[in-house]
């Protein structure tokens, strides 16, 4: 057995003094989350928060169901915008561009990724809003307009992640497929993407992840309103606006569903991921 | 010398620490020093953290400091009066915090305030907080300037926000669906608006919700379909405020009582003021700074008092 070195143990239990800090951290929000969020979750039922239709907070009324409806619907149109054009610009630069082309484009979807995501509401905001307003109808403030602007704040996620995997898939892949008479589309669609399909579904959760994530954006263009929306032209609210919107004047039990909120949206993300993984799991063992 | 041979790490263990600087060894003296003030700097910053927590619970009872906390409809005029304070003053601090009605109200009864400011009555539960009301505001119903309807009756605007009434043609406008602006679960704007106009109604959560009053103007100066309430001192020419039962939302018709939605703004302590804290609250209620209100679209207290005597009910 080789005993570490003095100084090595010394390195050992600082880095491990690192990453236990890291760990402590998140256990020490999950258990502040749970124990905020559970007790009042126990004591109006499980089952009225989680299909209670009406949040009301001053009336004891906690129905969190327009809120999950809301983020999931939110999110579902966001990778709806965002993947199509995401995976289309990656595809375009990697395998259709001249190389100085992409050299060029890459950093500037790069870019999308560093504007705070309070400028895309105010853009949204500003000018998508009343767009919607005029030319489709409804308050503007739209499940519409959010999804567009979180679709757009997940490209630069999503190009970049798909760049790089279809990049790695080996050329002596398309070569063969040339080779045996493909079309470059079909050298595309049949034997690059596939090749390519873990990373490109890692993109996509990654971008999914940041989606229903987002908060400032959304509560500045989704009109936050607290009902099953009924198009997608009607307001809506998601799980983090909720806690965002009304986390400032919140006290006792409202703010404890605050939290409860946050314990929904919690578990809703590690079953995405659960379920994204399991996907991406599965195809790649194919 | 190899630093991986046997009998240097028994050395090392024989002589310990010491014998790192003795050896010479680069290596071994970089990655000790490196790792020694990587843990200093944990240290550091726990330090430090532990150093922000205290002096955050010990700041209020410094001497010389008064916090205020509360309401964000207030709060842009207390921190106005605590400058005006403070360079009659310059040994006093006065901080002024938002965090809303209810987070005011909270903060005075535990301590971490001297002051709460509340934009909204006390509920039956908050009672035992001693309140001081140091100016009115009235709240204003608005819609967009190119909106032909310029008049409701309390009743019609009950109706539009708890969402039976949903098109402008039924109250003489234009054949379009109503949009409804409302503030939070929680703001005291919405609590004075619920208290005053709605009664036991339930708002429509067909509603949008916004977090501010500037975004609730915002809003409804773009869309000409709109209507929500907000503070009058904040009402501009981007938007109008609608009459209520035929009367114009001014100072002089909230001052006799005759447009209805009316708010106290309120200063909350726990016991009765002393020193700073009753000075700072004197200064508020003075002439001086009771005869600038008008200007900022709020109703000073006195005149109020001097009309409600007046008033049969």
């Amino acid at each position: 057995m080789i005993r570490p070195k003095p100084n090595d143990r010394l390195i050992r239990l600082s880095l491990l003094t690192v990453a236990l800090t890291a760990i402590t951290v998140l256990a020490v929000i999950t258990i502040f989350i749970f124990e905020q969020g559970l007790p009042v979750m126990v004591k109006y039922g499980l089952k009225n928060f989680l299909f209670g239709q009406d949040w009301y907070p001053s009336e004891k009324s906690f129905g969190l169901l327009p809120m999950i409806v809301g983020s999931l619907l939110v999110t579902l149109g966001a990778l709806l915008i965002g993947v199509p054009l995401g995976l289309a610009s990656a595809i375009f630069l990697t395998e259709f561009s001249s190389r100085r082309l992409s050299r060029l484009l890459k950093p500037v979807f790069e870019l999308l990724a560093g504007i705070p995501s309070v400028v895309y509401g105010f853009l949204g905001l500003m000018f998508l809003v009343p767009f919607i307003r005029e030319n489709l109808g409804g308050p503007g403030l739209s499940v519409l307009a959010a999804s567009i602007i979180l679709g757009i704040m997940i490209l630069p996620t999503i190009i970049s992640i798909s760049i790089d995997s279809i990049r790695a898939v080996p050329d002596s892949y398309r070569e063969g497929s040339i080779a045996l008479g493909a079309t470059k589309w079909q050298t595309v669609r049949m034997v690059v993407l596939p090749a390519a399909r873990s990373g490109l579904v890692a993109g996509i959760i990654l971008g999914m992840g940041r989606a229903i994530g987002e908060t400032m954006a959304v509560i500045m263009v989704a009109g936050n309103a607290a009902d099953l929306p009924a198009s997608w032209l009607a307001p809506v609210r998601t799980l983090t606006s909720n806690i965002a919107l009304e986390m400032a004047y919140a006290s006792g039990e409202h703010r404890q569903a605050l939290f409860a909120t946050g314990v929904v949206l919690f578990v809703i993300i590690m079953i995405l991921n659960f379920l994204a993984n399991l996907a991406a799991r599965k195809q790649s063992g194919r | 010398m190899n630093p991986e041979s046997k009998k240097y790490r028994e050395k090392c263990r024989q002589a310990g620490l010491q014998s790192f600087f003795r050896d010479g060894s680069i290596i071994f003296l970089k990655s000790g020093t490196r790792a020694g003030l990587l843990s200093l700097a944990i240290y550091l910053t726990l330090a430090f953290f532990c150093l922000l927590s205290f002096s955050a619970c010990e700041s209020t009872s410094r001497q010389n400091e008064i916090i205020i906390a509360g309401s964000t409809s207030i709060q842009p005029f207390a921190d106005e009066w605590a400058e005006l304070y403070m360079e009659k003053n310059s040994k006093v601090t006065i901080n002024v915090q938002g965090g809303g009605s209810s987070g005011g109200i909270m903060a005075v009864k535990e301590g971490t305030a001297h002051i709460g400011m509340s934009s909204r009555e006390l509920k039956e539960d908050e009672k035992d907080l001693i309140e001081i009301t140091v100016a009115y505001d009235g709240l204003a119903i608005i819609v967009h300037p190119a909106n032909p309807v310029d008049n409701l009756s309390l009743e019609q605007v009950r109706s539009i926000f708890a969402g039976e009434i949903t098109n402008w043609k039924v109250i003489n406008g234009s054949d379009k669906a109503i949009t409804v602006v409302v503030r939070e679960e929680g703001s005291g704007t919405r609590g004075a608006f619920q208290e005053m106009v709605m009664g036991p109604r339930r708002i429509s959560k067909k509603a949008i919700v916004e977090d501010s009053n500037g975004v609730v103007r915002e809003i409804v100066s773009r869309d000409r379909n709109s209507i929500g309430f907000i503070s009058l001192g904040l009402v501009d020419d981007r938007v109008k405020a609608i009459a209520l039962d035929g009367l114009k939302p001014s100072e002089e018709a909230i001052t006799q009582g005759h447009y209805r939605l009316r708010r106290p703004f309120l200063f909350l302590v726990r016991e009765e003021p002393q020193g700073l804290i009753k000075e700072f609250i004197d200064f508020v209620l003075s002439d001086d700074i009771q005869s600038m209100l008008p200007q900022e679209g709020l109703i000073p207290v006195k005149k109020i008092t001097a009309a409600k005597g007046s008033l049969t009910d």
